[in-house]
């Protein structure tokens, strides 16, 4: 009675989770076959041909703006608003700049600071790095060495003033 | 390629001439008067074919229906204000929208003071057929550039709109000419409308009436009446 029980469970019930582990591997294959037909039977798809994306070589451009290069729009003379001349400037130069910078096609970007100006500073950073990394005695010498050399320059400088009345 | 459209440069066109290209050719951009119809290049506009290098063509057309364009600058004044949105009146078909955000330094709790018929100097953002045009007060980086509200004692008319492309056009004899004669402030949208600041009306007066004769008149017109105008000014 149980045994014919056991052989009459359902495909669905075979399918869930806790029942994969009893199955032998017959099964298990003949489950999965069949699974996959019933997903490729659901399947569809749309009987269309293959679109293309074509590359666009003509670009649309609705605006006299760049086409005719024109400038900035608010403007002021000899001095009547001068946060629009200053504006003006700004806005207009700006746009020259851009041109420029595509008529030269120049590839390194502007300098804000110095090749000299950078050397300095990493010089700075180079000796706070030491001191960093310095153990304790090498420490104190390195800062003797400094109150040394500073006495030196200052005991020259170093004289009394006398205050003036 | 671009041969057959090189060819015409200088040329009147009409509306319905066809460039296409048989040789798969290198980029070309089409500005305003022209349109892409598949490969092939459409006339939309009647006038001149100008070209820029390396590859810009369009047609210099003269119009007066002012069609807005993205990312041009233009003079709008507020009609109406709903909620958190300004309607502004460009002169185009149709009112375009203005948020109350994009105005510098604007936040939901700050507003932008802004009444309904103020003179308002904006940028589109969203400007094509099928949509209400956007504007707004600010640039990419959030700052304003001069744009936002403006016009405290000024005369505001109405050029056509080739008349602002002559006036806008870097090293124009117009403008040179014209801050010769005395000083003044001036606002110029991309949309016809022109404001003008000067130290009295009737110096306003006197610009409004200058910047519109000048749509029609020859160089040589225009010197000897800047010259009269000057003389009489000082």
């Amino acid at each position: 009675m149980a045994n014919d029980n056991a052989t009459k469970l359902s495909k669905n019930l075979l399918r869930m989770k806790f029942m994969q582990r009893g199955l032998d591997a017959e099964v298990k294959k003949q489950l999965e076959e069949e699974e996959k037909r019933i997903i490729s039977d659901e399947h569809w798809y749309l009987d269309l041909p293959e679109l293309k994306a074509k590359e666009n070589f003509i670009i649309e451009e609705r605006s006299f703006v760049p086409c005719e290069d024109l400038m900035y729009g608010r403007m002021s003379f000899r001095g009547f608003n001068p946060e629009v001349e200053k504006l003006m400037a700004l806005m207009n130069v700006k746009r020259e700049t851009e041109e420029e910078e595509e008529e030269d096609d120049i590839t390194r970007m502007e300098t804000d600071v110095t090749d000299e100006e950078m050397a300095r500073r990493y010089e700075s950073l180079v000796g706070s790095m030491r001191r960093k990394f310095a153990t304790k005695r090498e420490r104190s010498k390195m800062q003797n060495e400094d109150v040394n050399q500073s006495s030196m320059e200052t005991e020259v400088k170093k004289a009394f003033l006398k205050p003036q009345d | 390629m671009s041969d057959c459209l090189k060819d015409k440069v200088g040329d009147v066109l009409l509306p319905g001439d066809i460039f296409s290209f048989e040789i798969k050719p290198e980029k070309v951009i089409c500005g305003p008067g022209l349109r892409r119809n598949g490969d092939e290049i459409l006339v939309c506009k009647s006038g001149i074919l100008r070209h820029k290098q390396p590859n810009m063509y369009w047609i210099d057309s003269q119009q007066k229906r002012y069609v807005p364009a993205k990312g041009e600058s233009v003079i709008g004044i507020v009609t109406a204000k709903s909620g958190d949105i300004f309607k502004v009146d460009v002169g185009g078909s149709e009112l375009a929208t203005l948020s109350y955000l994009a105005f510098e330094g604007a936040t939901k709790r700050n507003r932008p003071n802004v009444k309904v018929g103020d003179l308002v100097y904006a940028q589109f953002i969203i400007a094509n057929k099928d949509m209400e045009p956007e504007l707004v007060c600010i640039d990419s980086c959030g700052r304003s550039n001069g744009m936002g509200v403006f016009g405290e004692g000024g005369l505001l008319f109405r050029v056509s709109l080739g008349l602002v492309r002559r006036l806008l056009a870097p090293q124009n004899a117009i403008v040179k000419e014209l801050e010769k004669v005395f000083p003044f402030e001036m606002v110029v949208g991309m949309n016809g409308r022109v404001w003008v600041k000067a130290q009295t009306t009737q110096h306003m007066l006197v610009l409004a009436n200058l910047l519109e004769s000048c749509e029609n008149m020859t160089a040589q017109q225009r010197q000897a009446l800047f010259r009269r105008v000057a003389d009489g000014a000082s």
